[in-house]
């Protein structure tokens, strides 16, 4: 049998990897796919817990961070199409028109 | 059986570090992809089919299908190299070392792998998450249906030429 142990560090590693990429990577949609990453790696450590904690509350849970994930997707690549609109790049260092 | 969940977690540390490291957005994507069906088949694993089987019906069917569209729309072609300094590479490599190693050892000392016999079985079928969600959950369930009317409208007028 899988510890407990073993599904939180691969969500760990998951979400470090997530982190990683929402940092250092330039491309919008890139760094966008990494939140989804990262949203998946507490889904997962949420669906452990249910598991060995004998609660179903986890999976719904996990139900409604599929949901918002959705709705942030859907919201989040409209702003980039308009962003790509109206400066024709989707680097992130070209967003810099708040920096002092 | 265990092996199954090894196996897995291995695609899925394999394909999310692809998704990190690729140039081109759509690679990244489909490796992203390839990590929510695999996390799928960890769920599996967990007992829970329905979420199991939502997962890839919403997130990599629904969600992934919206990336791969947004990225042909805009024709996301490979990344620029970066203008930053190669102090903030050579240093942020530690710096995410170090996270995943803090973490990793909250874990084990939380966590210990003992020798505990395996939970007993949790149902996981649409009937019992049913049952909660149109229950015990069922307001956030009915305000999530006008979440994504507001995200849909959202998208509309964000997206359009002119408004």
């Amino acid at each position: 049998m899988v510890p407990l142990s073993h599904y939180l560090a691969l969500s760990v590693i998951l979400f470090v990897l997530g982190a990683a990429g929402f940092i250092f990577r330039r491309n919008i949609i890139t760094v966008f796919m990494c939140i989804e990453l990262m949203l998946n790696a507490v889904n997962l450590a949420f669906m452990a817990f249910s598991r060995f904690l004998e609660n179903l509350d986890g999976q719904i849970f996990v139900f409604f961070v599929i949901v918002v994930a959705a709705a942030e997707a859907a919201v989040g690549l409209a702003i980039i199409i308009a962003l790509h609109r109206n400066r024709e790049s989707l680097n992130i260092e070209d967003v810099d028109s708040m920096k002092m | 059986m265990t092996i199954l969940f090894y196996i897995a977690a291995a695609v899925t540390v394999l394909a999310a570090l692809n998704m990190v490291l690729q140039r081109t957005p759509v690679y990244s994507a489909l490796s992203l992809i390839v990590v929510l069906c695999s996390l799928a088949v960890v769920y599996l694993l967990l007992g829970a089919e329905f979420m199991a089987v939502i997962q890839v019906i919403v997130y990599a069917g629904a969600i992934m299908v919206l990336f791969v569209f947004v990225i042909m729309l805009l024709n996301a072609g490979h990344e620029a190299p970066s203008h930053r300094s190669r102090l903030t590479k050579w240093l942020g490599a530690p710096i995410i070392g170090a996270l995943l190693v803090e973490m990793l050892m909250v874990i084990w000392d939380q966590f210990p792998p003992t020798s505990a016999a395996s939970p007993p079985h949790l149902d996981g079928s649409p009937a019992a998450i049913g049952h909660l969600l149109f229950r015990n959950y069922v307001l956030p369930f009915e305000v999530t249906s006008i979440l994504i009317l507001v995200a849909v409208l959202g998208a509309v007028v964000l997206a359009k030429k002119e408004l």
